[in-house]
């Protein structure tokens, strides 16, 4: 390591000086003290955006070969993966203000926390190695844990809290168990080696049941079934901006390093797996989908439904073919910006003063706000997979790459289940267009509005003209392919 | 058996004894002793298979600092009257089962020859490696730089500290990046919010005064 | 059986029973010399009358521990408060056994007599980590009790010890760092020989004098007396306070063991600082040679400066008044804590730059 190498991790060093200086700012009192902490949060976002791509030029014209120790990669897959984190990080700094304001919270330290979070997802992202994969995780994690329980005085944002860290961090051991038993049998934690060793291993019982026991424990990052029962909890309990950054930033770095997981590490005992994954898929869908149409809590219909969309997402993974991880990634975008554009006007919804968050909430949006109440039809049809939205380029991605690996079966479910959900997506359209609403209040904002307006606008963008964000994935998928065998069913 | 099977097995039996009876035990105090046990006798079973560096820093970080804390707090609340509960909760039985799967998996599936194995040997666990450009001469006379490894075998800490400052720099560092957050936690969770002290209005030092009195009035009355 | 090293065994008896010895004996003469340094300065007697100079005044004092009655308060816990003080003496007998106390020799036969019990390669660590199950001791007996009292003195002495092993272990580490090693006996090897301050003073090569260090030395020296519950810092027992403290409840030999405790814990930490700061066994200006001769020379370098140290303890005590215990906090969180982190930085610039 030298200081040339300090290139890679460049944007993770001043997201992490950023960050940390934000603490210190409301210490020095004065005039530091009035300094917006929003906008410093959104400026540090640019500067690390602006170091990424900086950084991804540079590295291209080192050597594109030579990674961090074989810990950590600057490549296409982690450099998409990561202008997404950033970019919905910088939504939820606008969706935050309004929460912020209304408990008299201090800003700095939420942010700061959002941007350690957003520290860890990138490392995520580029990790290559467990270890740094599981760091990263464990970042990410403590930092969610903290933001659930942010609201100190709601008794159920301290239940969620708790819950979600007591299981969370259940869930790490499993996972450090199954890294501890696939380290055991491949004699290294790199990817890479994972795979090389696994290419000469006919059959071993204790690296079966380490992949077992990472699948679990990123199965419950993800919320997928038999590991989900956090989820609607924590989602209703936690402060809403938090819930979205759970359901949308959260959740796709945890789709992030289950594709390089499987795509790069595991692709050798596919067959062990991908039934099992299957079965995990087809649950969550059918289980989220259906339980979502019994809810009236806004907050927990959404959790059931990102259950399920955790679910479309393990399709990608299962097919483990070059159109099943340009699927992932689309689908990454797609369902992050529909879901903090449902999140932003979750968000908006008033109840006697009281944040409202049932179905009833909704009624009468389309007369005091057409435009809102239009975008708000685009954002549930994107997750439903209608088109002209993103969300059916996402999931037409998806559907084929799992009848290209030959699990038709599998896809049929998915359509179904999709036709399902568009029942309790459409039940929120009914309350919006075809309710009165009695006494209806909207606190509708500024940067709630720029955010619905991104949000709308991107999913717009990429139904109607989705090739630029495919071309990105294929680019981006490429680099990883250049690690894994991605011909379909690879073969031992 | 040789006098080390046998260390192991006492050590190893008392180390999961303690570790059943720190569950198992109703007074919290006893509790936290035995998780005590436990860390040293796992400490023993480190220095056996000959990572004392991890041992050491076992008791020093486990016994040493974190143990106190948890006796500390549990001390603090000063648990007296027992709750009358039973110590078993209702799901006891399935919980049985789930430990007795998960442990005939382990025992099924982790046996000898199962493991790669690069620890076995002393000597990987203690080799630092360096690095060094060398000028070689190659048949057709040309003169290319080449990357030499020299192995070194040298002392556990020094190999320990030696891997986690090159290879393992990067997860190394965000680690101490996970402290830092997990102390912003604990701050942001225990601090007062501005709210409540703005409407108190209330000095500092009276604050504290209370503060104090209400606790030393907990301790007593407990 | 056989492989076995007799001769290596009786040698490692023969140190073992010399330490273990010395350490036993510290007690008694450590409180003949802090009653008579008392009184010299208070300007008193002192004890006088059994012996001379009041010399077996210490024997008195045994039996009177040995034939008092042993009380067991009504409400403690029987299993916890019997070993705590057992507890609390292990890890002051122990960690000794790293801690070089003389020039090795060659014995005739070719053998090298090292005189460390234990010469292992993470010494300090060892120390550390042995040093740091002290407080349970005090903990368990406080808490063992069951006496208000006792429980303060007990949480307090977790607190304290606590924050003070933080700076003691970290400034430990820049010795660590120039000598390169976990090793206490590399340590002391480091510090042999002299160099030359400023082209003018002709020092012996001991850490306390390196430019680097001297910083080190004064956290590590504080918080040494923290970290064996003395005077400034006697928080644990504090009699204005809390009666006795962790130890109100103890009696005869149970008590006694306690005493014996803190007086070997503060004769292990005069050694500590001996061999980290001012060059364990090394004689100033003297190259000793490998004899025995030399030896016993070393040994007796290394005892006066134990003793020194654990003078300057008694002096200590007897001079400076307790502090309060929200700055006892503050002066090892606020102070000693980010001293020894730049000392830390200081040493390693000092290396990087060839200078140490």
């Amino acid at each position: 390591m030298n200081w040339n190498d300090m290139i890679y991790i460049l944007p993770e060093v001043i997201l992490t000086i950023g960050a940390s200086a934000m603490l210190l700012v409301p210490v020095t009192g004065g005039r530091g003290a009035k300094l917006s902490a929003k906008w410093m949060m959104i400026i540090l976002l640019a500067i690390t955006a602006g170091a990424l791509i900086y950084c991804s030029h540079a590295v291209e014209n080192i050597d594109q070969s030579r990674q961090l120790q074989a810990m950590f990669a600057l490549d296409g897959f982690s450099i998409f993966f990561k202008l997404l984190f950033i970019g919905a990080i910088a939504m939820l700094v606008m969706l935050s203000e309004d929460f912020l304001a209304e408990g008299k919270y201090s800003p700095w330290e939420y942010y700061s926390l959002l941007g350690f979070a957003l520290c860890g997802m990138m490392f995520m992202a580029s990790g290559v190695h467990l270890i740094t994969i599981y760091i990263g995780l464990e970042l990410l994690s403590l930092s969610s844990y903290i933001l659930a329980g942010f609201y100190k005085s709601e008794l159920k944002s301290t239940e969620a809290a708790m819950k979600y860290f007591i299981l969370g961090a259940v869930s790490s051991a499993i996972l450090l168990y199954g890294i501890s038993l696939i380290y055991g049998v491949c004699g290294s934690l790199n990817l890479l080696d994972i795979a090389a060793a696994m290419s000469t291993i006919v059959t071993n019982d204790a690296l079966m049941f380490g992949i077992m026991l990472l699948g679990a424990g990123l199965c419950f990052k993800i919320a997928a079934v038999p590991f989900h029962v956090w989820t609607p909890d924590v989602y209703e309990g936690a402060p809403t901006p938090i819930a979205a950054f759970l359901s949308t930033g959260s959740k796709a770095a945890a789709f992030a390093i289950f594709a390089r997981i499987f795509y790069t590490g595991l692709h050798d005992f596919h067959l062990e797996w991908n039934y099992v994954l299957a079965t995990i898929s087809a649950l969550s869908m059918i289980i989220g989908n259906l339980a979502a149409i019994t809810q009236d809590n806004v907050k927990r219909m959404l959790g059931y439904s990102s259950i399920a969309h955790a679910g479309y997402v393990l399709l990608g993974v299962i097919s483990l073919n070059a159109l099943g991880l340009r699927g992932i990634l689309m689908y990454s975008v797609v369902y992050v910006f529909a879901n903090l554009g449902i999140w932003a006007t979750v968000l908006m919804l008033r109840r006697h003063q009281y944040a409202g968050e049932r179905v009833d909430d909704f009624e009468g949006l389309s007369r005091r706000s057409p435009l809102w109440a239009f975008a708000m039809v685009i954002f549930l049809l994107s997750l439903g997979g209608i088109p002209p939205t993103a969300g059916f380029i996402g999931k037409y991605f998806l559907f084929a790459a799992a009848v290209q690996a030959g699990f038709g079966w599998l896809a049929v479910i998915a359509v179904l289940m999709s036709a399902v959900s568009m029942f309790y997506y459409l039940r929120l359209v009914v309350a919006m267009y075809l309710r009165e609403g009695v006494e209806a209040e909207f606190a509708i904002t500024t940067p709630l509005r720029i955010v619905a307006g991104i949000c709308l606008v991107v999913t717009l963008a990429l139904g109607i003209v989705p090739s630029s964000l495919i071309d990105q994935a294929v680019l981006s998928s490429s680099h990883v392919a250049a690690h894994a065998a991605l011909t379909p069913h690879a073969g031992r | 058996m040789s006098p080390a099977l046998v260390v192991f097995l006492v050590i190893g039996t008392i180390a999961v004894a303690s570790s059943i009876l720190v569950v198992a035990m109703r007074n919290p105090v006893h509790s936290a002793l035995f998780l005590l046990l436990t860390f040293l006798c796992v400490a023993i079973l480190f220095v056996m298979k000959g990572a004392e560096f991890v041992g050491a820093v076992q008791v020093l970080v486990y016994a040493g600092g974190i143990m106190v804390l948890f006796l500390f707090v549990v001390m603090l609340i000063n648990v007296r009257h027992l709750p009358d509960e039973r110590v078993l909760s209702n799901f006891w039985k399935g919980g049985l089962l789930v430990g007795l799967a998960v442990f005939l998996l382990f025992f099924t599936m982790v046996r000898p020859g199962v493991f790669h194995d690069p620890v076995a040997s002393d000597q990987a666990l203690r080799t630092t490696y360096t690095y060094r450009h060398r000028k070689v001469h190659q048949p057709d006379g040309t003169v290319v730089r080449k990357l030499i490894r020299r192995g070194k075998v040298v002392g556990n800490s020094e190999a320990v500290g030696m891997a986690l400052y090159t290879d393992y720099l990067v997860p190394f560092e965000v680690a101490s990046l996970f402290l830092l957050v997990a102390m912003i936690g604990a701050i942001v969770i225990g601090k007062r919010e501005l709210s409540a002290i703005e409407e108190e209005n209330i000095p500092a030092y009276m604050l504290e005064r209370s503060e104090t009195e209400h606790e030393v009035k907990e301790a007593m009355s407990a | 059986m056989h492989g076995i090293d007799w001769v290596d065994v009786g040698l490692s008896v023969l140190k073992i029973a010399i330490v273990l010895g010395a350490m036993l004996n510290v007690t008694p003469i450590m409180v003949w010399v802090e009653r008579r340094g008392s009184a010299l300065i208070q300007d008193r007697p002192g004890p006088n009358r059994v012996g001379p100079f009041g010399l077996f005044q210490s024997f008195a004092d045994a039996f009177k521990f040995i034939l008092k009655e042993d009380m067991l308060p009504a409400k403690a816990n029987k299993i916890l408060y019997t070993i705590a003080p057992m507890f609390g003496l292990i890890p002051a007998l122990t960690t000794i056994a790293v801690v070089p106390w003389g020039r090795p020799f060659t014995l005739p036969g070719g053998r090298l007599f090292e005189p460390i019990i234990a010469n292992v390669n993470i010494g300090i660590l060892l120390i550390f980590a042995l040093a740091s199950m002290g407080v349970y001791g005090i903990v368990m007996a406080g808490w063992a009790s069951a006496n208000k009292y006792s429980l303060f003195g007990g949480i307090r002495a977790s607190a304290q010890m606590i924050s003070y092993e933080l700076s003691l272990t970290l400034a430990a580490v820049s010795v660590l760092l120039a000598a390169g090693s976990l090793s206490l006996t590399d340590v002391v090897w480091r510090q042999t020989g002299s160099f030359v301050l400023f082209n003018v003073i002709k020092l012996p090569a001991w850490n306390i004098f390196s430019p680097a260090m001297w910083m080190a030395f004064i956290v590590f020296f504080v918080s040494g007396f923290a970290e064996t519950n003395r005077m400034p810092f006697d928080f644990a027992e504090a009699d204005a306070e809390l009666v006795a403290g962790y130890h109100t409840e103890y009696s005869s030999m149970k008590f006694a063991l306690f005493f014996m405790s803190e007086y070997m814990a503060m004769a292990t930490m005069s050694a500590l600082v001996t061999t980290l700061f001012l060059g364990g066994w090394d004689i100033p200006w003297y190259t000793e040679p490998a004899t025995w001769v030399g030896f016993a020379l070393s040994v007796l370098s290394f005892v006066t400066k134990v003793s020194i140290i654990l003078f300057i303890f008694v002096w200590v005590r007897w001079t400076i008044p307790r502090l309060k215990y929200d700055l006892l906090m503050k002066l090892g969180w606020k102070v000693f804590l980010p001293m020894a982190v730049v000392n830390i930085v200081i040493v390693a610039l000092f290396i990087a730059r060839g200078w140490l």
